[in-house]
Order: C-alpha cells, then sequence, then structure tokens
C-alpha cells in the first residue's frame, strides 16, 4: 500500500479487492504507533474497537451493503463525543469522562461506513491555535517536528498530513481548522453554519463553533461533507444541507480578492498565494478586487463574543456531576472553585475570566453589545462582495507554522493568527484552506470562502485547483 | 384587613407556574417531577458536554394560551437569554430564561375582592423559563444530594404590577391566578407539590403619598392563606419600623409558617450579577399570528368571561356565578346539568347546596362526585316541571348515591312511597285550607299565586311525600266550587 491514499483510492483498493478495511485499518493502527510517539497527534486510540468495526465492514462490503466510507478510518478531534470513549478536550477537567453517547456528526460518519481510529489532539477546550494548550503535550508538525502542528485541531491536521490518518474530524471556531490545515499541508475545510450538527461537540463558542475536516484533497473534503452534514433536530441552530456538487468543475468564476489582506505578509507566503492566484486566473476565473472595510475590527470582537460564550458553556464543569472534582473543599462553592482552578489551563482561564467580565453589568454594552455590532457589519460586508463574486480568495493564516514555545508570552500574537479565519465565523459562511505550495520548507495555504450555503462553489473552485497543482499529494518524510 | 388609615400596602406578586408539559422546557425527559430521585435526569438535564437545548414548543404554546387569557400582547418571536449562577443543582451553571423579550407581555386579570367588585391588576409580563433540580439535605447524612428530576421542568413566570393593596387581595389574585392556569389546563395547580409557587413583594407608604417605601420579597410561598399571612405579618413589621421612624431594609426573606412570621434570608446588598446574555443555542422561533389565532380558539370560554355570562344570560347572582366558575369542574358539571334541567338558579342551588356538602363530607372534588351532572339535570328537571318536590328530589338523590341506583329506579322507589291516595291527600289540602283563610280568600279574589304558598303548606305537612301536580289539581278542585 502507497505511504499516501486518499479516502477514494481506498475505496478503490477495497472495490479491487486489493486491501481490505482490516488490512487498511491496521496499517493506519501500525503507522501510529511507528510514528505518534514523535507526533503526539493522538490521545487515544480504539485499537480493538476499529479493528471490529473493519472486519464488519468487510462483511458489509462483501455482501454489496456499500456505503461511501465503508470500511475507512478516520480521526475524530477529542472535542466530538464517541459513545463509551474518553473525551477529554484535552483538559485535565475531562481527563477521565467518558461520553455517554455519540456526536450526531460521529453518527453520521458511522453509519457512513467510516471505522474510528481514536482521538486526537487539540488545544484544551479548542481555546488555541498552536496545540501547545492540552493537556497530552503538544502536537508537533510533520513537516518539522520543532514547529506547531497550528490549532485547535492540530492533532487531526498533524495525522492526516503524516498520513496516519487519512482523515480527520475537526472543530473550527476561529479558524481551527483551516489555520492547521495550512501550517500541515492539507485540505482543511467547515460549512455554512449549522450544516454540520454541533450535537456531541464540546462547545467552545456556541454561534462560532463549525465542526469540518481535515482530508488530503478537495475530493475527499467533500465525501465527508456528504457523509456528516444535515439538519439534525437535536441541534436548534442546524439546517439543511445543500447540495455538494450541482456546479460542474469546469464553471468558471469570479473570485474577489482583498488585496490589502495580502500587504502585510512575508514574501515567501505571499509569492505562493500569488501563484495560485495565477493559476486559478489562468483557467478562466475573474478575479475582481473587493473591499471588506470591517476586517480590522473582527479579531477584537470574536475574542469578546467568543469568551463571552466560553464563559457561560464551561459553567457546567463544577465537579459535580462528571469530571475533575477536587481533593479540597467542603462546601459547594469552594469544592466548585478547587475544581475549576485545578481542571482548567491557563488559556481557559484567562478566556472564562475575560468572557465573564464582558457581560458583565456596566461591561456588557461597551463589549457584547459593541462586538455584536461588529459582526453584523462584518456579515453585511461578505454580503455585499458575494453580490458580486461567486467566492473570496484570502490566506488562511499571518505565518507558516511557528517554532513550539515561541508565541508562549503573547497571547495576543497568538490571537492575531486568526485574523484571516475569524471574519469568516463570525458571518457563518462555508470555507476552505487549501496547500498552495512552500514557504522555506513549511506549507502554506490559501483560503476560498464562499456565501452561505455555497459549499458547491467551494469544492469546485477545489477540485479545478487542485487537478492543476500537486501540493496536497506531497508529504513529509517524517514517515521515512 | 385595615392595618391603619395611615399607611397604605402596595404588594406585586411573582408566580411560578409549572407548565404541565410531557417533556421538559429543552429536552425530551418527562416532567414528572415525584419519581426516584435523577430517574428524568437525561445527559441535557445533565448537562453532559455537547448537548443542545430543544425548545419544546407545546410549552410555548401553553405559555401563548395564558398571554391571550389575559389579553396580553404576544411577543412575535420567542427568544431565551442564559442566566448565569453557581449552584449545584443548577447543571449547565446558567439557566434558560427570558429577560429582554418575555414571550407575554403586558395584560391583566380581574380580582375579585370581598365585599368589593373586581379590581384590574395588571399583568407586567409572563415568562418561559426552566426549573432548577433539587437540593435534598435530609436523605443521607452530612451530605446535599442533588435531585434532577425537576431540572429542565418548564415554568411560566408570572410577574404582576403592584396593583395589590392587601393581603387578601394579594391571596385573591394568587387565586385567581390559579383558577385561571387549571382552568386552562396548563398547570396541574397542585400547590403542595409546588406546582405553583409566589414570591410577594411588598412595600408600605403613607396613605396619598406618590413614591413606594423600600420593599422586601417574601420568597416561594406556596398556598392561598399563607400568602395572606406573611404579608399581613410583613405589613404590620414595615409599619412598626415606620412609626419608630426606622427604614425598612431592602431584603429577602422567608415565610416560617409553624411561627407565622417572616425571616430574613439574604439582603439585597449585594446586588447578584448574573451576566444575562442570548442563548447562542437556541435561535429566535417566529409567533406567527396564525400560530396565536388557531391557540385562541382552542381555549376553553374563560372563567370570567363565563361568570359574567352566568350573571347576565343565566340571571345568577355575582357571587353564585362567582362560585361555580372557581374551577372548571364546577363549572363545567353546572354547565353539563343545567343543559338537561334548563333551570340555572335550582341547578346552581343544588351544586353549591346539596353537592358541595357531600364532596366536603367525602372529602371529593367535583370530578369524582359519583352522579354524573346529566343524572342530577334530570332529578333536577322533575323538579322544575313540578313533579317532585325537593325534598323528594333530595331523597331520589340520596338514595342514587347511597345504592348506586339509577335515577330511574330511584325516582320510581321514592313515588311509590308518595302518598297518592287522593283520600289522604284530600285530608291534607282541606287542613291547609282550614289553616289558612286569608290566602284561600286571595286565591278567590283571583291570586294564583298563593296557590304555590299553600301547595308549599301542603308538601311540609305531608313530609315532602305528596306529589305536588297532584295536590294542585286537588286544591283546584276543593276551592274552586
Amino acid at each position: 500500500m502507497d505511504t499516501i491514499q486518499s479516502i477514494k483510492q481506498l475505496c478503490d483498493l477495497m472495490d479491487t479487492r486489493q486491501a481490505s478495511s482490516y488490512e487498511i485499518t491496521s496499517e493506519y493502527l501500525a503507522r501510529i504507533r511507528r510514528i505518534d510517539k514523535q507526533l503526539n497527534s493522538f490521545v487515544s486510540l480504539h485499537e480493538e474497537a476499529a479493528l471490529r468495526a473493519a472486519r464488519l465492514a468487510d462483511k458489509n462490503r462483501a455482501c454489496g451493503r456499500i456505503k461511501p466510507l465503508t470500511g475507512i478510518p478516520i480521526g475524530h478531534k477529542d472535542v466530538f463525543c464517541v459513545k463509551g470513549e474518553r473525551t477529554s478536550c484535552c483538559s485535565r477537567m475531562l481527563e477521565s469522562f467518558v461520553a455517554p453517547y455519540s456526536a450526531t456528526i460521529v453518527q453520521n460518519l458511522e453509519d457512513a461506513g467510516a471505522v474510528s481510529l481514536g482521538k486526537t489532539n487539540m488545544d484544551e477546550f479548542a481555546m488555541g491555535s498552536s496545540n501547545e494548550t492540552s493537556i497530552f503535550g503538544p502536537a508537533r508538525n510533520p513537516w518539522n517536528l520543532d514547529r506547531v502542528p497550528g490549532g485547535s485541531s492540530g492533532g487531526s491536521a498533524a495525522a492526516v498530513a503524516a498520513c496516519i490518518a487519512p482523515a480527520c474530524t475537526g472543530s473550527d471556531t476561529g479558524g481551527s481548522i483551516r489555520q492547521p490545515a495550512s501550517f500541515c499541508g492539507v485540505t482543511g475545510f467547515k460549512p455554512t453554519y449549522g450544516v454540520n450538527s454541533r450535537f456531541g461537540m464540546v462547545a467552545f463558542a456556541s454561534s462560532l463553533d463549525h465542526p469540518g475536516t481535515l482530508t488530503r484533497s478537495v475530493e475527499d473534503a467533500r465525501i465527508m461533507f456528504d457523509a456528516m452534514s444535515g439538519q439534525d433536530l437535536l441541534d436548534s441552530t442546524s439546517s439543511r444541507a445543500p447540495a455538494s456538487s450541482n456546479t460542474s468543475a469546469a464553471t468558471r468564476m469570479t473570485l474577489g480578492y482583498p488585496t490589502s489582506l495580502f500587504s502585510d505578509l512575508p514574501f515567501s507566503i505571499t509569492n505562493a498565494l500569488e501563484e495560485a492566484r495565477k493559476i486559478l486566473e489562468g483557467q478562466g476565473n475573474t478575479i475582481i478586487e473587493i473591499d471588506l472595510p470591517h476586517f480590522d475590527n473582527a479579531v477584537a470582537a470574536y475574542y469578546v463574543i467568543s469568551c463571552a460564550e466560553a464563559s457561560a458553556n464551561l459553567a457546567r464543569y463544577d465537579g459535580i456531576r462528571y469530571g475533575h472534582r477536587s481533593m479540597h473543599g467542603s462546601t459547594f462553592d469552594s469544592l466548585c472553585e478547587h475544581s475549576r482552578s485545578e481542571g482548567f489551563g491557563q488559556e481557559v482561564k484567562r478566556r472564562i475570566l475575560t468572557g465573564t467580565f464582558v457581560l458583565s453589568v456596566g461591561h456588557y454594552d461597551a463589549y457584547y453589545v459593541k462586538a455584536q455590532k461588529v459582526r453584523r457589519l462584518i456579515r453585511d460586508d461578505y454580503l455585499r462582495a458575494f453580490e458580486k463574486v461567486d467566492l473570496i480568495l484570502s490566506p488562511a493564516s499571518p505565518t507558516t507554522a511557528f517554532r513550539l514555545h515561541a508565541l508562549d508570552r503573547e497571547p495576543t500574537e497568538m490571537y492575531k493568527q486568526d485574523q484571516f479565519t475569524v471574519p469568516v465565523n463570525m458571518a457563518g459562511l462555508p470555507a476552505m484552506s487549501i496547500p498552495c505550495g512552500f514557504a522555506e520548507e513549511l506549507p502554506v495555504g490559501f483560503q476560498m470562502i464562499g456565501p452561505h450555503f455555497g459549499e458547491s462553489r467551494l469544492f469546485s473552485l477545489g477540485v479545478q485547483f487542485q487537478t492543476l497543482t500537486d501540493w496536497h499529494l506531497k508529504a513529509p518524510n517524517v514517515l521515512a | 384587613m385595615n392595618f391603619s388609615s395611615k399607611w397604605e400596602p402596595v404588594i406585586g406578586l411573582e408566580i411560578h407556574v409549572q407548565l404541565n408539559t410531557q417533556s421538559k422546557l429543552f429536552s425530551t425527559s418527562p416532567a414528572q417531577v415525584n419519581s426516584d430521585p435523577n430517574v428524568h435526569a437525561n445527559i441535557v438535564d445533565l448537562a453532559i458536554p455537547g448537548t443542545l437545548p430543544v425548545l419544546n414548543r407545546k410549552a410555548l404554546h401553553k405559555a401563548i394560551m395564558f398571554g391571550v387569557a389575559i389579553s396580553a400582547r404576544i411577543s412575535k418571536t420567542c427568544r431565551f437569554e442564559r442566566k448565569s449562577y453557581f449552584y449545584p443543582d443548577l447543571p449547565k451553571g446558567y439557566q434558560i430564561t427570558q429577560l429582554s423579550d418575555p414571550i407575554v407581555g403586558k395584560g391583566s386579570i380581574d380580582v375579585l375582592t370581598e365585599g368589593k367588585s373586581a379590581k384590574t391588576v395588571g399583568i407586567t409580563r409572563a415568562h418561559l423559563e426552566e426549573d432548577a433540580g433539587k437540593s435534598v439535605h435530609d436523605r443521607i447524612a452530612n451530605t446535599t444530594a442533588i435531585d434532577l428530576n425537576r431540572a429542565g421542568t418548564p415554568l411560566l413566570e408570572v410577574v404582576t404590577e403592584p396593583h395589590l393593596n392587601s393581603p387578601s387581595e394579594a391571596a385573591s389574585c394568587f387565586r385567581q391566578l390559579h383558577t385561571l392556569v387549571t382552568w386552562l389546563g396548563i398547570c396541574d395547580g397542585n400547590l403542595n407539590e409546588g406546582s405553583m409557587r409566589c414570591d410577594a413583594n411588598v412595600s408600605v407608604r403613607q396613605r396619598g403619598d406618590k413614591a413606594l417605601g423600600n420593599r422586601t420579597e417574601i420568597k416561594n410561598v406556596n398556598s392561598f392563606r399563607f400568602v395572606e399571612r406573611a404579608l399581613h405579618y410583613e405589613i404590620e413589621r414595615h409599619i412598626a419600623l415606620l412609626e419608630q421612624g426606622e427604614s425598612v431594609e431592602r431584603e429577602t426573606r422567608l415565610y416560617d409558617v409553624e411561627r407565622d412570621e417572616t425571616r430574613r434570608m439574604r439582603g439585597k446588598e449585594y446586588s447578584d450579577d448574573y451576566r444575562y446574555f442570548p442563548d447562542p443555542d437556541l435561535l429566535p422561533v417566529a409567533v406567527s399570528e396564525d400560530l396565536v389565532e388557531s391557540i385562541r380558539r382552542s381555549m376553553p370560554e374563560l372563567p370570567h368571561v363565563r361568570r359574567e355570562r352566568y350573571v347576565s344570560q343565566l340571571e345568577l347572582d355575582h357571587g353564585i356565578a362567582a362560585l361555580l366558575t372557581r374551577d372548571r369542574e364546577t363549572s363545567e358539571y353546572f354547565e353539563r346539568a343545567n343543559r338537561v334541567t334548563g333551570n340555572a338558579r335550582l341547578v346552581a342551588n343544588w351544586i353549591l347546596g346539596n353537592v358541595g356538602s357531600i364532596l366536603n363530607r367525602d372529602e371529593l372534588t367535583i370530578e369524582e362526585f359519583p352522579l354524573s351532572p346529566e343524572a342530577l339535570g334530570k332529578i333536577l328537571s322533575h323538579v322544575d316541571d313540578d313533579e317532585l318536590s325537593d325534598a323528594m328530589a333530595k331523597q331520589v338523590f340520596d338514595q342514587v348515591l347511597a345504592h348506586g341506583n339509577s335515577v330511574n329506579e330511584a325516582l320510581d322507589r321514592v313515588r311509590q312511597t308518595q302518598i297518592s291516595g287522593s283520600g289522604e291527600l284530600r285530608k291534607i289540602v282541606q287542613t291547609v285550607l282550614d289553616n289558612h283563610p286569608n290566602q284561600v280568600k286571595q286565591l278567590s279574589e283571583g291570586k294564583s299565586k298563593v296557590l304555590g304558598f299553600l301547595i308549599g303548606q301542603a308538601i311540609k305537612m305531608s313530609q315532602g311525600k305528596a306529589d305536588p301536580k297532584q295536590l294542585s289539581e286537588i286544591f283546584r278542585e276543593l276551592t274552586s266550587s
């Protein structure tokens, strides 16, 4: 079996009986055992369950019961509940929490035949852009082990990049799929808000949390999307999924290009992005300049809203019903205080405190209400832009993967990692990060942003790009 | 109750009405509080990570029904906010409630006050929210146990304007709301089990003053009588303080039933910061006019409408109309019996009199009363047709209740004991005629009304065993000659 396999290729192997799901799953588990000590991309493995599911998949396949993902092993970010398995969010708070149910998207993928390999590393409660806030230690970037894989879905990005999982789920609240996808050179995709159910995804910021995927290709992202999306009665904010492919790959599109966003980037990154732009232009797509006037306010407003929501979402961790319970404290108040002090890491505490502050009497209007106004303006900017263009092109991240601990003392610098991705979550738009080259031997990704429910356009432009380029076919030699 | 001519109490109520939906407000767990602890707490109620709330539309519909019943403005959208505080029986660390846009806006209800006509009391708002669980202190020694059966059950919090000026008015208002929500069928009204809980805000000011005095809040009173007594105590406490030149401290107090007094629970000096914000898990739900209209059409005739109809169309006294519409079951019983008999006053008197005393004696509700309203109506229609004296009707009634006879059987049996031998009846009639020469004279002068009186006397003499119809014929016969 070749090292690099897309879902599509793995399906072909099984269809042509060159490999069984059992063999494929075993192979991926073996790779994880071999390499993941260095990468730390998985925080729990479901070996037995995976092999059992793989055998079942083989039986089903033999009987002709073939679904789009039958026998395909995948990893789940540790933010998604998988019944009977630990779902820790890489926090001490949930270190021993075993989910009593499966998230809707996990169930949907399972129903489509997928085999769960295990849970992938992430920033604690998905709060971070480097995977460094995980209690299990940081995942590493397979292209350079001294570098971060990005975050918060760092484990998923690293695992797919290193080919120790063909595809992984991820979650994206402010860029947590697209930035690590860009750092690790894989395809990161999150659909329109509401299209993937949030039920069973441990909440960080409810109005911004988007489940999505990290895959080897756009085609794989589409296969995963078709399997996991759909309206869920258990999530009041969910909506019907749009068809994934009603635009043919050959369609010429008008692409919006906010030039000002590209101006402050390092030359090596703009170079790669410029190449990508030329390729798309060469295919007959029209590039037009657009303006997003409120772009610069997005990060500040995002941190107000996301922290406010997080402060309430994380209030349930009081040590009473599940999760970490302190040995100290004889009253509810002191038990709760100790449990939370011990159970949450520094970045999570920082955000809870920030959120508590911005919702307090006397600050609510100045912060929360104002941030919501900014959010509306940002959304309006995009809606206006989409009157003229089919998709918007943008950088995915202002840098390539940085060194571990490089931003330890600069939380706000870390927050700026999300500047190109955050506004998209504020507007709830579908977006994708696609590998488009390298800068100093580190992957660079560019981002495509679609209008609400415009997933099919993203898939067709993405496929168009990947048929002309081979950046997504590259893999780091960490496997060697 | 009169405290003094100098002081005027000002009272507003907040009443938590537990809506009687099958499942909870945001989860599919049964909304059954009184089961073994925690058997009705699913992953949503336990606030297991990743779970999300989904609005129970039935609860929304019940809230709208209440709003329509008090002629309130119904909000065009149903929105929820999170109210954050840490408490062991609050699993999410916040309560989902409505702050800025309650589903029910301003409305009013008419409160019947003793000796006075109805008083219109403003309802400020009514909003939907989820209840918390229960902390149980007496089940496990030295430990507080948590029961989450109640967590997430739907509440409608009804807030009145401070339009009430005496403890009895406040109690009456609470009672009126109780009648309304049970009448509408949106709450089981079981006060002992906490299905309705009342907080009372009270202040006292000098009569004629515009400004309100400092108020205190009495929490969690669950009976009409206790609301009245707690307020009575509290108002006297306020007045005593004010008359000594002291001021009333703003605080929350609890009513101690045993000692019949209120006690300080906590001060208001550190006002809590609940950090309300719109719940991002619940998108605003549109409330269409069609929905409100269809709910309006599905509603029963309201108690105050029915009360007025009883007065204006059935010519019942206000007091009797009020008693008949005190709960829907009594009123329905009356409606059905009256449909058979058609003599509203007769039926009303029987329900409030003979039926009522048996209900009291046997501690029954009218729904448990063994005689169907149709059967009672049938008995009374014989009275209405003068075929049966009231006393004989009572015999029929008693027989049916005592022996479970059908009305027809009981009627036959009672009629057998009826004095029908015309000889005996003639004797009675003659005696009555002899004893009342004046009335006989009036009768001969054409005052036929007197006949009723004479028949009454004859029935009395027969100890209710005479058939009024037959008596009437004998009277005519003996006086026409």
